[in-house]
């Protein structure tokens, strides 16, 4: 139980995704711009990484590994992305149009979000079991979808703060993912 | 099975990736057929935001016509009966800039107006039948036609068509019924707003 516990501490704040590995930066920047889209983004995002978590172990372990084709497991880890992040596209725009409408183009571009690949790459490098795999996922996920919505939240007050003209914009939103990155590292040494 | 492919690499990736990429199309085959979509709901979202005028100012046949197009990227600001009001409901729905009523199409009137039919210049002629959007006039071929007040809905497309102009578009009056308080004017509701009104 513990062992959980401190997969999830360590994804969502030792090794956050966005601000300590640096993956996954396109929606970071691109989709925090408004609060609900962030938690919207956030959704779809925990939803696709837990599933493509899952499946690629389920891919890895019982049709790369057996056959000795673990040098398949890029490719054959896009492939099954690819498949999650289209079966979501589906699901979100039977259940819920207005999302779907909201989350327009970067809802396929989850597929490219590198932060989906990364985590199952370094399921496979961890030598996770399931659980582990399926943890590590979801934790990861929640971790994205705190500091995307933290960040919307901020960016939200940027927009009407009195910003200076050369950091108006995307600028100061660097400059703040940069300051919340140097606090999220703060972290390390939690676990 | 697993032997053969064991000492043939090429062979085992190629069959491994191709049944990986079947199984995976059926599912995705499946799920399109399981989660198809009827119709598109967002046009139905915006149809029901719309006033159901059915007047055709926006340059469509009517108000679901309209929603399919907002749907597919016209531009939002194109209902004068439903005026600023509609424009902010929709671009709230959507999740983009509210811009002002496009005046081409028409101006939002302050006040609903009803069509009037003078009845001793009518001569009969059902133009302005064909063209109601509503329903809203009754007549026939040489007989004097008269408008449903309460089925008008002000949209001014009987107007043109009528060759003897006897065709009136005249304010809704006032009834005991309809009469509500006037809302309160929002430069009064604030103390700091009236003081610095005074100075």
């Amino acid at each position: 139980m513990t062992e959980f516990f401190v997969i999830l501490i360590s994804t969502i704040l030792v090794n956050n995704i966005v601000l300590v590995q640096f993956l996954g930066l396109c929606p970071f920047m691109g989709v925090s711009n408004k609060l609900e889209t962030a938690i919207g983004m956030g959704g779809a995002t925990t939803f696709v990484l837990t599933l493509a978590a899952i499946s690629s172990y389920i891919v890895n372990t019982y049709v790369l590994t057996p056959l000795g084709l673990e040098y398949l497991k890029t490719i054959a880890f896009i492939l099954v992305i690819a498949v999650v992040v289209q079966f979501t596209k589906m699901f979100i725009e039977k259940t819920s149009p207005l999302l779907y409408r909201v989350l327009g183009v970067f809802l396929p571009l989850i597929t490219t979000n590198c932060a989906v690949l990364g985590i199952a790459l370094q399921n496979t490098a961890k030598a996770h079991n399931f659980v582990q795999s399926s943890l590590y996922g979801f934790g990861a996920a929640l971790g994205f979808s705190l500091v995307l919505v933290l960040f919307s939240a901020m960016r939200e007050r940027l927009a009407v703060a009195d910003v200076p003209v050369p950091f108006k914009g995307a600028a100061i939103g660097m400059i703040t993912a940069g300051l919340m990155s140097l606090a999220f590292m703060g972290f390390s040494g939690l676990v | 099975m697993i032997d053969f492919l064991l000492q043939h690499p090429i062979l085992s990736a190629l069959t491994a990736l191709g049944v990986l990429a079947l199984a995976f199309g059926a599912l995705l085959g499946f799920a399109a057929v399981k989660f198809k979509v009827e119709g598109d709901p967002i046009v139905d979202q915006i149809d029901a935001l719309l006033p159901q005028t059915q007047c055709g100012q926006c340059g469509h046949p009517g108000c679901r016509p309209y929603a399919q197009s907002i749907s597919e990227g016209e531009a939002i600001n194109k209902c004068p009966p439903g005026g600023q009001s509609t424009i902010n409901e929709i671009a709230n729905l959507l999740d983009v800039e509210a811009p002002t009523l496009d005046e081409e199409h028409g101006e939002e009137s302050d006040v609903p107006n009803v069509a009037y039919i003078r009845e001793d210049e009518c001569i009969g002629c059902t133009k302005c039948i064909q063209a109601c959007p509503m329903d809203a006039i009754l007549g026939a071929a040489k007989q004097m036609h008269t408008v449903i007040a309460d089925e008008c809905t002000g949209c001014d497309l009987c107007v043109e068509p009528c060759p003897v102009d006897c065709i009136d578009m005249i304010p809704v009056e006032t009834t005991l019924a309809t009469w509500k308080w006037q809302a309160p004017d929002a430069s009064h509701i604030i103390a700091s707003d009236r003081t610095g009104a005074a100075a």
